[in-house]
């Protein structure tokens, strides 16, 4: 069983984690706050025979009180979310030094384009491989997603990195893989009857092995 | 206004010579609709159900022959086994009959039309033909989805949310008729709650009881009224929107089609305009309902009537503005995000206020436990569960990774069915002797409260777990996933919980009809309730009152110190209080 | 076309109304058809002419692409080497497989088709396609079998017939009939992007595969003057007239070039 976001294997882990974890004890203070009240009012005023009760209409100190914790909370907890928001998915904020790979969904497979030896995708020795997907740890990497026929969705749970590939769009995508090893690719967008089948293998390699396996990838690709 | 004004007024109240099929199948009385709406949404709610089991036969048993799956053809389960597409078409079903035929319907289909004559105190609705119709497209529309199983390819597969172009393309989707379909049934349902809507706001201004001033209005009133507005300006957008789907699916239009130089993406920016509203029109009248049953069983007034308004008006506002957070990972401009996820968050400030004002009617109250209380208890800690998980997918971070999996099938359902649908459950009780002059059985009721309560956590709060673990939803088998293969015990664990849940229901449905003819006889007033309806005999006669009560204060006077006893009705003339002035408005 | 499709609706409509919809019967589809089918008349004699013939191809044989299974073990085991896809087969003896023969045109009127024997079977083994050209009569029902025990789907992309999209998720059968004379339907798995299959449907039995020598026999023709056809999925057909009476054999051959 797991009772946890699932493990941690790229830059993404750390401020979405740590922004999830914040919500959970913010969220975690009002929820205990109600249900603990609820049981409590719930013993403690029960019906007794021959009582009324405490006639009032409200208090406007205590509904003011109420009404401004969680007014700025939400504006703080929207400020700091925005502020990963921005570095996470910004337009700009993609790095510079990205490493491009393109990715094409289509019912249901993903289509994984390499920029072969020069680093540039659109270039001659570009090279597509079928649902599998390679990196190279410690490097920024921009997907480059486009779909052949309806909206998939590109998810690497342990990368934290989501994004629906849309028909007709271009959209960018980017991320740093910190761990190396094996992951799952999945499609997250109701794609069709094969949806459920839409995966992909993702490899997390280092440096050395990663322009190994290109190596080898582009030759065998080129027969 | 004047001549239909007239028109309630001669129906006179005491002598009813209305042949049968008027008086059941085409009537215009807006009890009578409303119990129309009731029968057909709970066989709705049924059928939903019934969907939603065969999904969680095939999650907790993954490939295994489902009992009594053997009826189904072999487009949809050969021996039992169920089919991918047939799974689809059950998500995208149960979603569709659980949205616009049974929690939409039930909420305002149900208690509009039955409650909003009755408790601002006027004779029928505004336009009576109007309602009418507005079942009967309802019922249509509920009947072409349905029909939609047995044709070619089967129903819809796209999900509730029909997302284009795979529900604009047949050749994507393996469905054809079955998307038309599901198309023309929701123009039906949107025209049904057009209508609806029209009758309401327009009953609610021009025809309320002398001295039923707007904030004297009781909050279920409110919230329906607001909903009503929220209706009326969104289902419009929906219908435009399925005509332009319909158009791609049947007439080779290419509005959503990339391929053909479409847009993906404006679909989804109209139907969460449409949605996003109608997430509020699921819920807030549920909130009105539930406060009306909070003061009473609290015995005490409702805690800030006006911030309580004003929140359910602050809530449908910002309602649509927010559509924007169903679309954070969807290729929408990120700065779009920042701006959706502001005003997302701040929802939750009157979300806020309404449960505290529901904690501070209950402080210091003298709680009475009846069953309709239960429910309305149930639903404040149910909502709050619902409503602070959804602050989570609300931070577009956390968003990226939980977006589309069960920790949003989680939230949903700890608003609809733990909000919603136990407000139901208490509104259906509460004002079951005012329909049928009978009440449901009290223990029965407590022991289903309490099986439903226990079952429902069961079954939705694991979904948290697994979604965080990153279970995506709308998966026939997630098992294909090697880190999704671990969470299988619990989704056993929640398919079990499900079944019991169901099952649970069944009591609910025989405490039901049973009490329809064996039920204790309801007195006059057995909630000790201050409604206008309680004025009035149970059931109330065609046109309600012969002449309307006037109103001499709000609904929530409980422990009142003026009487004695501990509730004190609108229409109770004490020796301080003055006639109102005329009518409130217009009509009376 | 859209008249049919809203015929059968109702048709299956009221199918439903009557509660037989649920006796197992694929769709509204294969019960028009199997009415059709229980009109025909028995089949006629299968003695008459026969047309055969071999099917050369000349120039460097093109490499298919190769098939990384890597993603399903359960496929990949049923292969030694590196599978391919089947674009263009050359036997050994430089002819063509996988090429459809069929006589397009010069049947009587008056002619009926024999009402068909059996069903005819596309296995999906080893996340293939056999085979990977067929044909089948108007009527008759395709059995199309998993042998993998994992998803496959089923598109078939007709337009002359309805076009349906199936999915088999473990070892089963699932069967379906085309009610048009269409060639070709292309099948395909989105599953398995490289999975295709051609399949024809014709409103009479003179049609026949190139096999693992080249070679192809249309039998049983009455007699008269054809046109057969042949079609191969990448270098696309050629046609050619034979004229035949009694029961003589003739040889038609056609060659196709590498492109």
């Amino acid at each position: 069983m797991h009772w946890w976001l699932p493990a941690k294997a790229s830059t993404f882990t750390g401020p979405i984690d740590g922004l999830f974890l914040a919500i959970l004890i913010i969220t975690g203070i009002a929820f205990v706050l109600v249900e603990v009240g609820l049981i409590w009012f719930i013993v403690k005023y029960r019906e007794r025979p021959g009582r009324k009760a405490y006639y009032t209409h409200g208090n406007t100190r205590a509904e003011v009180i109420w009404t401004t914790i969680p007014a700025v909370t939400m504006v703080a907890l929207g400020l700091i979310s925005n502020h990963y928001w921005v570095e996470i998915k910004g337009r700009n904020s993609i790095p510079a030094n990205a490493y491009p790979i393109g990715v094409h969904a289509k019912q249901f497979e993903w289509q994984i384009t390499y920029p072969g030896a020069d680093g540039k995708l659109g270039t001659a020795d570009d090279f597509t491989i079928r649902n599998q997907l390679h990196v190279p740890v410690g490097r920024p990497i921009v997907v480059q997603l486009s779909a052949e026929d309806v909206i998939h969705s590109f998810y690497v749970p342990q990368f934290r990195v989501r994004q629906d590939v849309v028909p007709g769009m271009d959209i960018k995508a980017w991320f740093q893989a910190t761990v190396p090893g094996t992951y799952e690719l999945g499609c997250s967008q109701l794609c069709g009857l094969g949806h459920y089948r839409m995966r992909a293998q993702v490899f997390v390699q280092t440096q050395e092995d990663y322009d190994a396996w290109m190596k080898q990838a582009a030759q065998e690709a080129s027969q | 206004m004047t001549t239909v004004a007239a028109t309630s007024h001669t129906v006179p109240a005491h002598h009813d010579d209305r042949s049968f099929i008027r008086k059941y199948i085409f009537s215009t009385d807006h009890k009578i609709i409303g119990i129309q709406f009731l029968f057909v949404s709970l066989f709705f709610l049924l059928v939903g159900g019934l969907l939603a089991m065969q999904m969680r036969w095939q999650l907790g048993f993954p490939g295994q022959p489902m009992p009594g799956g053997g009826v189904l053809p072999e487009t949809m389960a050969p021996g039992g086994v169920i089919l991918p597409e047939y799974y689809i078409q059950l998500v995208t079903m149960h979603g569709t009959f659980m949205v616009f035929f049974a929690i939409m319907p039930l909420l305002v289909g149900v208690f509009a039309n039955f409650l909003i004559p009755l408790k601002i105190g006027t004779h029928d609705m505004a336009f009576p033909r109007i309602n009418m119709w507005s079942f009967w497209t309802f019922l249509i529309g509920g009947l072409v989805m349905l029909s939609s199983f047995f044709v070619p390819d089967g129903a819809a597969r796209a999900g509730w949310t029909m997302y284009a172009p795979l529900s604009a393309r047949h050749d994507y989707s393996g469905a054809s008729i079955g998307q038309e379909l599901w198309s023309v049934s929701i123009i039906f349902v949107g025209l049904s709650s057009i209508l609806g809507s029209l009758n309401y706001i327009t009953t609610i201004i021009n025809n309320r009881a002398p001295g039923m001033t707007w904030f004297r209005l009781p909050l279920s009133v409110w919230s329906l009224f607001i909903t009503a507005i929220l209706g009326l300006l969104a289902l419009p957008v929906l219908s435009g929107a399925v005509i332009m789907l319909l158009f791609d699916q049947i007439i080779g239009t290419h509005f959503f089609d990339p391929g053909a130089g479409g847009q993906a993406l404006l679909w989804q920016h109209l139907f969460w305009f449409f949605g996003h509203p109608e997430v509020y029109i699921l819920i807030l009248p549920a909130m009105g309902m539930v406060s009306d049953i909070i003061s009473n069983g609290s015995r005490k007034p409702i805690f800030g009537y006006h911030s309580m308004v004003f929140a359910i008006i602050a809530i449908a506002f910002l309602g649509w503005i927010v559509w924007g957070h169903h679309m954070f990972v969807s290729g929408m401009n990120p700065t779009l995000g920042s701006s959706f996820m502001v005003s997302t968050l701040v929802i939750a400030v009157p979300s806020a206020v309404k449960t505290f004002n529901w904690m501070g009617t209950m402080w210091r109250g003298n709680l009475r436990f009846h069953v309709p209380m239960l429910h309305a208890v149930a639903f404040i800690a149910m909502f709050v569960i619902g409503g602070l998980s959804g602050i989570f997918m609300a931070a577009t971070p956390v968003d990226m990774q939980i977006h589309d999996t069960y920790f949003i099938v989680a939230h949903l359902h700890y608003v609809l069915f733990g909000g919603s649908l136990f407000a139901l459950f208490g509104a259906i009780t509460f004002w079951y002797p005012k329909m049928f002059g009978r009440m449901m059985s009290e223990g029965w009721g407590k022991v289903h409260f309490w099986l439903t309560f226990i079952f429902y956590n069961c079954t939705f709060f694991p979904m948290h777990i697994t979604g965080m673990a990153g279970e995506m939803r709308r998966l026939y088998d997630p098992n294909q996933y090697t880190f999704l293969q671990p969470l299988q015990p619990m989704r056993v664990f929640i398919s079990i919980s499900a079944f019991l849940l169901f099952a649970t229901q069944a009591i609910f449905f025989v405490n039901f009809w049973w009490s329809l003819w064996k039920g204790k006889k309801a007195p006059l007033n057995p909630w000790e309730d201050n409604g206008l309806e309680w004025s009035l005999p149970s059931p109330a006669p065609h046109g309600n009152w012969e002449k309307v009560p006037n109103v001499y204060r709000g609904p929530y006077e409980f422990s009142s110190p003026q009487v004695a006893e501990d509730y004190l009705p609108q229409n109770k003339k004490l020796p301080t209080d003055r006639e109102p002035a005329a009518a409130s408005a217009a009509t009376h | 076309m859209r008249r049919t499709v809203i015929a059968v609706v109702w048709g299956s409509i009221t199918i439903a109304g009557c509660g037989k919809a649920r006796d197992g019967s694929s769709s509204g589809v294969a019960q028009a058809a199997e009415s059709m089918r229980a009109a025909q008349p028995p089949a006629p004699a299968t003695d008459g002419a026969t047309i055969a013939g071999k099917i050369k191809f000349t120039g460097t044989k093109p490499a298919n692409p190769k098939i990384d299974m890597s993603e399903e073990p359960k496929c990949k085991a049923k292969y030694q080497g590196v599978p391919t896809e089947e674009v263009v087969v050359v036997n050994p003896n430089g002819t063509l497989a996988n090429v459809f023969v069929y006589v397009k045109s010069g049947l009587p009127a008056s002619y009926k088709a024999p009402a068909p024997a059996g069903p005819v079977t596309l296995d999906q083994d080893g996340c293939r396609y056999h085979p990977h050209v067929l044909g089948i009569l108007v009527g008759q029902t395709l059995a199309i079998k998993n042998s993998d025990g994992i998803l496959h789907n089923i598109k078939a992309k007709g337009t002359k017939n309805r076009p349906f999209n199936i999915s088999q998720p473990t070892i089963m059968t699932s069967e379906r009939t085309f009610t048009a004379p269409e060639v070709m339907v292309p099948l395909e798995c989105n599953v398995h992007g490289w999975m295709h299959a051609w399949l024809a449907v014709l409103p009479h039995p003179f049609f026949a595969v190139s096999g693992s020598d080249g070679s192809f026999s249309i039998k049983g023709l009455p007699p008269g003057t054809y046109t057969i056809e042949a079609w191969h999925e990448k270098y696309g057909s050629q046609t050619a007239t034979v004229t035949v009476a009694g029961s003589e054999t003739k040889t038609a051959d056609f060659s196709f070039a590498a492109k």
